[in-house]
């Protein structure tokens, strides 16, 4: 008895190399009956064929499925399948736009174009001349002082929200709400008509952010209070009981339990508005020239750059716009791999 | 075998009767007499939900280092009264509340009062444990103090005793820097134990605290309960009537009869559990119902 | 004053005073007490807030308002510069397809009208929905269910990644990679469903349609509606799930039976809202969609607009009084978002309520 062994551990609900023949008769079979499909009838090229060979395929496991067991099984395996398709589906346009832009967009690529700008070349000259210096630049501006605006204010909405919930906490709700719906084109007419209709002044980067931080207040908002509620309320309890004043459990407790929440808060705002096109086009004039004042004058940015030689339309201009549109993504996905950096390294929850 | 253990096997042996002697076997002498002016007293306490009526006239006086338990089945009210002590209560929108707490004498409820002094002498465990996800486990321990802004002239030995009186010191003295959320449940409930303790309160209010947690760390929070109420009043919530038997000197029995929960019966443990004046109270301790 | 600190204000004591009337037989005997008590009056709870609690109150709620207040800014600022333009134009500004520019010279007058970009902009809205949406679904119930643990992280990454692209991203992969190929499937649609007006074409454009426009928006659509509709599932109660593999089902029954009933608000909402983002997306319509201001069903004709690309095709060269109209535009875009926030809200509430 002391010497009882401890048996192996299977596991018995996988499949067998017998119970999973039928499935791989019918994937065979999927691809026959696919080609054959596709060398009869008019649909061509790769789409076709794809298309093809989904519908096929739900139909096989549907019938496998429903031979071995039952109708609900087939459905079973039918939903699986769109299931599967659809998760796929997600994944390849991402695939192709990150293909595509790296492909277009390294033609125009050099250390040349963050030095220069467009000031004395044409967008149809040659790729070795001219530059985005200044879109960089004016993007940088921008993001910046829209994030500075809006996150403040977002979190305090948050916080007004969750902390102190007063008789308009389900009005401000409902505006925060409404005002994430605010088409990005909206927030350029009402930037327009406030700064530089009704008071007087031009275009500068700083009209664009603050077109930018209306766009990115609700997102920051409503992002972070849904990160807020989250907060175990024993924990704002426990605080109190403690004998903290309401600010202090704030600060010291419930801010950095929602830390990681609150920084992705702001990534989502950030993302939400750095490409943002439209209200810049109606703010910021889109000069060719470097210009380092923000809060006057002129200024362009790499969307508006982008928007600019995609209008022209040569094919010089086209492929300045790709290698535009890869500097943006590069931009955007640096900010949002280092704030996911920071915050899995600081904050656990 | 250690008493809680030797009282467990009396409680084995002898279902029906045994609480009684439980009680009687870890009863302090209620003779005590109460040092007026201090521990805390409840007086003709209502409390509302809106217009839910759900804690009727209750009268309590609680005797500094005496353990009391709250008995009684779910639903009663025990969690809102005890909540009503530390003015935990008012956090409920609609919540709405009648009578006098008395904390050393001074009503806590008077206008004028400040809120968060009153909770520095009041502490709280809660059922589920919750130490603060963002901070280490010295930090947790001291949070209070930061949160407070007391100041404490070595805070080091504060740390070492908090968690030496809630038990947790051997388990936990080599990773003081490490996550709270790192621990085992049980621990968990004793680093909140211990973090209540560094502000150091007169009152510890605790509800349900070992709920959620298995009957080993029970045990053992319970030791911690009988060491700490030599210094303190403690006021217990709980289902479990032979915790209750276990680990108080003073029961009181609540109960509702579908409409706001009222306090039946309060004397010592001893005679709650052997012989309760009020039928209902002996219908429940002895298990007829609940 | 609520949150913090509260007060009541003291009520009356209440009506419980019992006095019985007894009557018997012919006599009476008035007011005897029973020994029910009267409940104490409820007590005002009051508490000193620190000075530094008041601040703190102070500077949310300030916070917390100041989304109301631009909210109501840019409504005051788009109405009051486009007023001029409604009143002129009347209901027409709404219902009328013309858009001409006034030039005084030649005597013509100014006529606005934006209903062919309205009926345009939710042409393309419901288009953008009709493929976001499945697919949206589809992928967030394979991620909660169906993805094996190496792939839910990288995917949902790629998602994340999705929602962060720019529109004008969108608005140029969409023009020079997705419309040839979307071309020929609408070819293909044309040729085989041809008999179904929406799909009839007087001409044989195919390039720069709404189809196209609404296929761009879909795909930029997804990552939100993802997102939304996964937390959703997440947040559906494990123990009904595993209740309902224990009575038997199969993973898809029991996503009919448990997970969607119980997110099937909050997923509507999350499409309501994506719904509202293509709507009032700009550039990326921009590219892929030729401006023409007619009404038509034809979804794989090259004509069509948005209210927002519109405003920004004519914005350049506007003159101030043709930019009162645009002003006038943007507000009547703002209303229609505005409309269906408030409907994805409502619903999401109704059925959270019900649930």
């Amino acid at each position: 008895m002391s010497t009882a062994t401890i048996p192996r551990p299977t596991k018995p609900w996988g499949l067998s190399f017998r119970q999973s023949i039928p499935d791989l008769v019918g994937a065979v079979a999927t691809l026959l009956i696919s080609f054959a499909i596709v060398g009869y009838s008019p649909l061509k090229g790769k789409l076709g064929f794809v298309a093809t060979l989904l519908i096929v395929s739900i139909f096989v496991s549907a019938m496998i499925s429903g031979v071995r067991r039952d109708r609900k099984a087939a459905l079973n395996s039918i939903s699986t399948v769109m299931i599967y398709v659809a998760g796929l589906f997600v994944i390849l346009p991402l695939v192709s736009i990150l293909y595509e832009i790296g492909r277009r967009g390294i033609t125009g690529l050099s250390w040349g174009i963050f030095t220069t700008d467009m000031a004395v070349t044409s967008s149809d000259a040659p790729l070795d001349e001219g530059g985005l210096l200044h879109a960089v630049v004016g993007t940088l501006y921008i993001v910046l002082i829209a994030t500075v605006f809006s996150v403040p204010i977002g979190i305090l909405t948050s916080l007004y929200l969750t902390e102190i919930k007063g008789r308009a906490a389900g009005t401000i709700r409902f505006f925060v709400q409404a005002m994430s719906g605010i088409p990005s084109i909206v927030a350029g007419l009402f930037i327009y008509a406030v700064w530089m209709i009704a008071l007087g002044n031009q275009y500068s980067a700083f009209a664009g952010a603050m077109a930018l931080a209306i766009l990115m207040i609700p997102t920051v908002a409503r992002t972070s209070e849904e990160v807020l509620k989250l907060i175990p309320s024993d924990l704002r309890e426990a605080g109190l009981a403690l004998g903290g004043t309401q600010w202090r459990t704030v600060a010291m407790i419930i801010l950095p339990a929602a830390q990681s929440g609150l920084i992705t808060a702001v990534i989502l705002g950030i993302a939400r508005v750095a490409g943002e096109t439209a209200p810049l086009l109606l703010t910021m004039g889109g000069a060719d020239a470097l210009n380092l004042n923000p809060f006057n004058g002129n200024s362009s940015a790499i969307p508006f750059y982008v928007w600019k030689n995609f209008s022209l339309g040569t094919e010089n201009a086209v492929a300045r716009a790709w290698t535009g549109v890869l500097v943006l993504m590069l931009i955007v996905l640096f900010f949002f791999s280092l704030t996911r950096f920071l915050a899995n390294r600081k904050g656990r929850v | 075998m250690s008493s809680i253990q030797g009282v467990e096997k009396m409680t084995q042996d002898n279902p029906v009767h045994s609480l009684a002697s439980v009680a009687a076997a870890n009863s302090k002498a209620e003779q005590q007499k109460r040092i007026p002016g201090t521990g805390i007293e409840a007086r003709k306490i209502h409390a509302w939900f809106g217009d839910k009526h759900v804690i009727d006239d209750v009268s309590i006086d609680f005797y500094p280092g005496t353990v009391t338990a709250l008995i009684g089945p779910s639903g009663c009210g025990k969690s809102t009264f005890i909540r009503i002590l530390n003015r935990m209560h008012e956090f409920i929108p609609t919540a709405a509340m009648a009578g006098e707490v008395l904390l050393e004498g001074k009503d806590i409820y008077e206008p004028g009062t400040d809120v968060t002094k009153i909770r520095l002498g009041i502490g709280m465990v809660f059922q589920k444990p919750n130490p603060f996800p963002s901070m280490t486990i010295k930090e947790n321990v001291l949070s209070g103090l930061r949160l407070a802004q007391l100041k404490v002239s070595n805070q080091e030995e504060l740390l070492e005793s908090c968690l030496v009186r809630s038990g947790l010191w051997s388990e936990v003295k080599d990773r003081l820097n490490e996550y709270g959320g790192a621990l085992s449940g049980g621990q968990q409930q004793r680093l909140c134990i211990a973090r209540s303790l560094a502000v150091n309160p007169q009152v510890l209010l605790m509800d349900e605290p070992c709920s959620a947690l298995d009957p080993g760390s029970t045990l053992r929070i319970e030791e911690t309960i009988r060491e700490l109420s030599s210094s303190m009043t403690i006021i217990i919530v709980t289902h479990n009537m032979q915790q209750a038997a276990r680990v108080s000197d003073r029961t009181g029995f609540f109960l509702s009869d579908g409409g706001p929960g009222r306090l039946i019966e309060c004397s010592s443990t001893t005679e709650i559990f052997s012989t309760p004046k009020d039928k209902r109270t002996e219908d429940y301790v002895t298990g007829r119902f609940g | 004053m609520r949150g913090f600190g509260i007060n009541f204000t003291t009520r009356s004591p209440s009506r419980n005073h019992l006095s019985a009337h007894f009557i018997l037989g012919n006599s009476s005997i008035t007011h005897v007490s029973t020994a029910a008590p009267t409940l104490p009056p409820k007590r005002v709870i009051t508490t000193k807030p620190r000075f530094s609690d008041k601040v703190f109150r102070a500077v949310v709620t300030t916070g917390g308002f100041s989304s109301l207040v631009i909210l109501g800014l840019i409504s005051l600022f788009l109405l009051y510069n486009g007023l001029n333009v409604f009143k002129s134009e009347g209901l027409k500004f709404i219902t009328g397809f013309d858009w001409i520019v006034p030039q005084p010279d030649a005597g013509v007058p100014a006529q606005y009208g934006i209903g062919a970009m309205l009926w345009g902009t939710i042409v393309i809205g419901l288009i953008a929905l009709f493929f976001g949406f499945p697919i949206s679904v589809g992928a967030a119930l394979f991620l909660s269910y169906y993805a094996p643990e190496w792939l839910k992280k990288p995917m949902v990454l790629v998602i994340d990644v999705m929602a962060a692209i720019p529109s004008i991203v969108f608005g140029l992969w969409g023009y020079f990679i997705l419309m040839p190929h979307a071309e020929y499937w609408a070819k293909i649609i044309h040729k085989y469903l041809g008999f179904i007006p929406i799909f009839d074409m007087p001409a044989p454009v195919f390039t720069r349609s709404p189809f196209i426009a609404g296929l761009v928006l879909a795909i930029m659509i997804i990552p939100i509606i993802t997102s939304i509709t996964r937390e959703i599932f997440a947040q559906t109660p494990l123990d009904r799930i595993q209740a309902a593999y224990a009575l038997g089902a199969t993973k898809w029954s029991m996503i009919k039976a448990v997970v969607i009933p119980y997110g099937r608000g909050g997923v509507i909402g999350g499409a309501m809202l994506g719904l509202g983002r293509a709507i009032g997306e700009t550039v990326a319509v921009y590219t892929v969609l030729n401006i023409v201001f007619d009404i038509r069903i034809e979804v794989l004709l090259s004509a069509g607009g948005s209210v927002a690309s519109m405003i920004v095709n004519k914005f350049g060269e506007a003159n101030p009084d043709e930019l009162k109209a645009l002003m006038a535009s943007g507000f009547v875009l703002f209303l229609v978002t505005l409309l269906i926030n408030f409907l994805a809200n409502f619903i999401i509430n109704r059925t959270a309520r019900e649930s």
